[in-house]
């Protein structure tokens, strides 16, 4: 579990600059925080106060923002088929699982009041798994009694998950849909948890994907991120290029300059008024062949954040 | 703050409404589960007639009864759906053991840390409720009268070093442990006789899971199957696991004899074709392994109640060779081999023979000497456990002990599974409990089998070294607790720590 010694050092990297204290009452204002720092922090510019009834409405407004990349999102057409393989091109997605699932457990189970020794401790909570892929990582969630939306911007991934969770009854409750986090929002769906691991890196404006968590995210809920660490570069050249990148994934899977470090991912989830409460690392043992939850955040990493409700 | 705030919702009330209309409407957004549980039941009713469990333990013996009871004692698997495959009359409840029952010669020394596994799940309480023969001493002598080297549990700071228990006591007491749970399982009196792991095609409903067909002709369904069913396992077989083994050219007699005095010491004594073990399991019994060429072990077999006695009492103190002469004071024999450092507090404890046999109170049964280790513990949906995974010989009584410690690892490794919601059966999954069990068992068995080649071969002259080992172990004391806590299941490597 990261200490909140790390966060605080986030925290106090991002503040300086931002100058922004809590904002109160955002979960009934969410979008007029939402452009509160657009206008704080953004070029973007201000709404007219001139003119606030003849606002276009907001959807349309989201409409335009898309977080589709569509080179990435062809690179993940291309190897669909191989979502459940093992060895295959997600064999890291799937030797991190069982990891990050234990960090999203203990989160959770605090954060809703459950009890950890539970079989199935999400038990009446919905929760989103956005960018789901082939559901590597919505079918444990819906073993431990969640109910499981599951989406991606890829119709054949749907199409794999689908045929996957249907061998067995209980993750053939899934509901799979081929959508974005934008449309979602537009039909004003909302989520106890809100998850979406190793998606950031894909999409094209994180910002503005981040905003979209925010409003799937109901009052009180949990908003789960997480991604590879951009300063990791150095290190991706000694074993992950071996280990990760080029044994496993195809070339070009992952655009280093589009990944994000745990500051800018703080500082963005801020903006998207969603506060980080906690940060953990994985490292990866190539000799155990093992991902482990650690302190360090220089490789990969996941958020648990709250939307903030004063 | 406040001062932006205000100036800001003057000119944003068209967000307020929106948000409004957001929180509204999100309890309006429908639950993915609600239409499909019907869909569900539609698509599966066809199949009721074969059910569906999240765990199938084929072996209702010792092992795959501790998998059960250790399931049915840990917080996240005791809803697991457990289905018990064993047409063993002694999985029938009602089958009760009376203490006037005679002893049964199959007996297991069971280590501390067996004990505590036990307790923890609320078995041991079961096994104190029968005959059971705690022993704080342990004495190693060689025919040759050279040596002898005493192991007390004051050594390493235990009450115990172990314990003998008849084995229907433990499988019994496993079994009440179950019962008493409050969890779901479900035993089939049958033999398993086909299983198939492969996925038969995408679209049937359980598809993935493994099937097995039982000798009734019923068939299951399983997430995962657990191969307790000992050395000769048809899961082993089915599921296309090999093993390697070897068999030595000797046999061994087990037995349970009566003696006159209480007995609290476990006695071992090697001769020249083997070694003859001696066991308290209480209330004047002691079980006995003795290893032996095949042609003695025939012939011992066949002999009269009281020829055979007779020649218990000459392997165990008056046959053979002279007793070791104990060492009071003064430097040891062999001080110049072993360089003595003589700090074991039960350094000074003197010789003592072995209690004289009375009597013969249970069949003669041989066993041929073999060690087995499958290649591997795990395949896809499939687990093995137990003798199904290894077999060694009887000499150390480990059998059974790496088998609870396969069992409980696996019941972990099951548990954290559903931690995390994997699917149980994942290959991935079970790997880890094959990493955690393997190297362990390998080690175990590979001291033994340097044990059994060590001293089964009669040395002639040069039992003088075997002796001295004996007279080193003795005295060398952090090499003594260390043996002692590598017999008493506590540590994994001995010897090299
Ligand atoms: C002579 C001798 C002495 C020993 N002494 C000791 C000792 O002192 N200490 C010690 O720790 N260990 C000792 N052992 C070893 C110990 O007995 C075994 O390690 C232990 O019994 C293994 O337990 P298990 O449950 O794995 O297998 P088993 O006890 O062999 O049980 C297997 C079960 O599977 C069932 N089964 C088999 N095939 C099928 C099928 N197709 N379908 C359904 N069910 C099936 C059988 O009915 C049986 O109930 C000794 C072994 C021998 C042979
Ligand atoms: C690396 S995979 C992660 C899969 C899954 N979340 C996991 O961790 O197991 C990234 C997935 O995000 C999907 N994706 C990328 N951009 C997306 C977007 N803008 N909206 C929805 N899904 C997207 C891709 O199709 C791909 O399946």
């Amino acid at each position: 579990m990261v200490s909140k010694h790390l966060l605080t050092r986030i925290y106090s990297m991002t503040r300086p600059v931002l100058q922004i204290p809590q904002p109160r009452n955002l979960c009934s204002h969410p979008k007029f925080v939402h452009e509160l720092q657009t206008r704080l922090f953004s070029d973007a510019p201000p709404p007219s106060p001139a003119a606030p009834a003849s606002t276009p409405p907001p959807a349309s407004n989201l409409q335009s923002k898309s977080s589709l990349n569509e080179t990435e999102l062809k690179k993940f057409a291309a190897i669909s088929e191989t979502w459940w393989d093992a060895e295959g091109p997600f064999k890291p997605l799937h030797l991190m699982n069982p990891t990050r699932l234990a960090f999203i457990r203990s989160t959770l189970c605090r954060h809703f009041g459950k009890d950890p020794n539970s079989t199935r401790p999400f038990e009446g909570l919905k929760f989103v798994d956005v960018g789901c892929g082939g559901g590597i990582l919505s079918e444990p969630l819906a073993r431990m009694g969640a109910t499981v939306t599951g989406v991606d911007a890829v119709e054949k991934n749907i199409k794999i998950a689908q045929l996957h969770a249907d061998l067995d009854p209980i993750t053939s409750s899934i509901d799979y849909r081929c959508t974005t986090a934008e449309k979602m929002v537009e039909e004003q769906m909302k989520f106890d948890a809100v998850l979406a691991l190793e998606v950031i890196e894909h999409v094209a404006e994180p910002a503005e994907f981040c905003k979209s968590l925010s409003a799937l995210t109901s009052c009180g809920g949990a908003t789960l991120i997480s991604t590879i660490n951009r300063s990791m570069r150095a290190y991706a050249t000694a074993i992950v290029i071996a280990e990760y990148v080029l044994r496993w994934l195809p070339r070009g899977t992952h655009d280093w300059s589009s990944f994000l470090t745990p500051e800018e991912l703080v500082l963005i989830l801020e903006r998207a008024s969603i506060s980080v409460q906690e940060m953990a690392g994985f490292v990866y043992n190539p000799l155990t062949g093992q991902w482990s939850i650690s302190d360090d955040i220089s490789v990969n990493f996941i958020a648990y954040a709250t939307k903030n409700t004063e | 703050m406040n001062r932006i705030t205000a100036r800001k919702v003057a000119f944003n009330i068209h967000a307020l409404k929106s948000a409004r209309r957001t929180l509204c409407c999100s309890s309006g957004v429908k639950l993915p589960s609600e239409d499909r549980d019907q869909e569900l039941s539609d698509k599966h009713g066809s199949h009721t007639n074969h059910p569906v469990h999240d765990v199938a333990i084929v072996g209702g013996g010792m092992v795959g009864m501790a998998l059960a009871c250790s399931l049915a004692n840990t917080p996240l698997t005791k809803k697991l759906s457990v289905a018990i495959i064993d047409s063993n009359p002694a999985l029938l409840s009602g089958d009760v053991i009376k203490k006037e029952d005679p002893p049964d010669p199959r007996v297991s020394t069971v280590t501390p840390a067996t004990i505590a596994l036990f307790k923890d799940m609320g078995a041991w309480k079961y096994v104190e409720e029968h005959r059971h023969a705690y022993f704080d001493k342990m004495q190693v002598w060689d025919y040759t009268g050279l040596g002898y080297t005493k192991y007390n549990a004051r050594d390493i700071n235990k009450e115990v070093l172990g314990c003998v228990v008849e084995n229907k006591v433990l499988h019994r007491s496993l079994l009440s442990g179950l019962q008493n749970a409050d969890s779901e399982q479900k035993i089939y009196h049958f033999k398993l006789n086909s299983m198939t792991t492969q996925p038969s095609s995408s679209s049937t409903p359980h598809g993935s899971l493994a099937k097995l067909e039982l000798s009734d002709g019923h068939s299951l369904y399983a997430k995962l199957v657990v191969g307790a069913d000992g050395s000769k396992s048809r899961v082993k077989e089915l599921a296309g696991i090999t093993s390697t083994g070897w068999k030595y050219s000797q046999n061994a007699i087990i037995c349970t004899v009566q003696h006159t005095q209480e007995n609290f010491c476990a006695w071992q004594r090697f001769l020249p074709n083997g070694p003859i073990a001696l066991l308290p399991i209480g209330d004047n019994f002691s079980n006995i392994v003795w290893t032996m060429s095949p042609d003695e072990s025939s012939n011992r077999k066949s002999m009269s109640e009281l020829e055979f006695v007779e020649e218990l009492n000459r392997a165990l103190d008056s046959g053979y060779g002279p007793r070791p002469k104990s060492q009071l004071s003064g430097a040891p024999p062999f001080s110049w081999l072993t360089n003595s450092d003589r700090t074991a507090s039960s350094a000074d404890d003197l010789f003592e023979a072995a209690p004289k046999i009375t009597k013969l109170a249970s069949e003669r049964m041989v066993f041929p000497l073999s060690l087995n280790h499958a290649n591997r513990y795990a395949s896809k949906r499939v687990a093995i456990i137990g003798d199904a995974a290894h077999t060694v010989h009887p000499l150390a009584g480990q059998g059974v002990n790496m088998g609870f410690g396969d069992a409980f690892s696996l019941s972990k490794v099951i548990s954290q599974g559903i931690a995390v919601g994997s699917d149980i059966g994942e290959l991935s999954l079970l790997k880890r409990y094959e990493s955690e069990r393997k190297p362990a068992n390998v080690t175990m068995m590979a001291i033994l089998d340097g044990f059994q080649k060590a001293y089964s071969i009669d040395f002639g002259p040069l039992n003088v070294l075997r002796a001295a080992a004996f007279q080193g172990a003795h005295y060398i004391s952090p090499l003594k607790k260390n043996i002692i806590s590598y017999a008493s299941g506590e540590q994994r490597f001995p010897l090299f720590s």
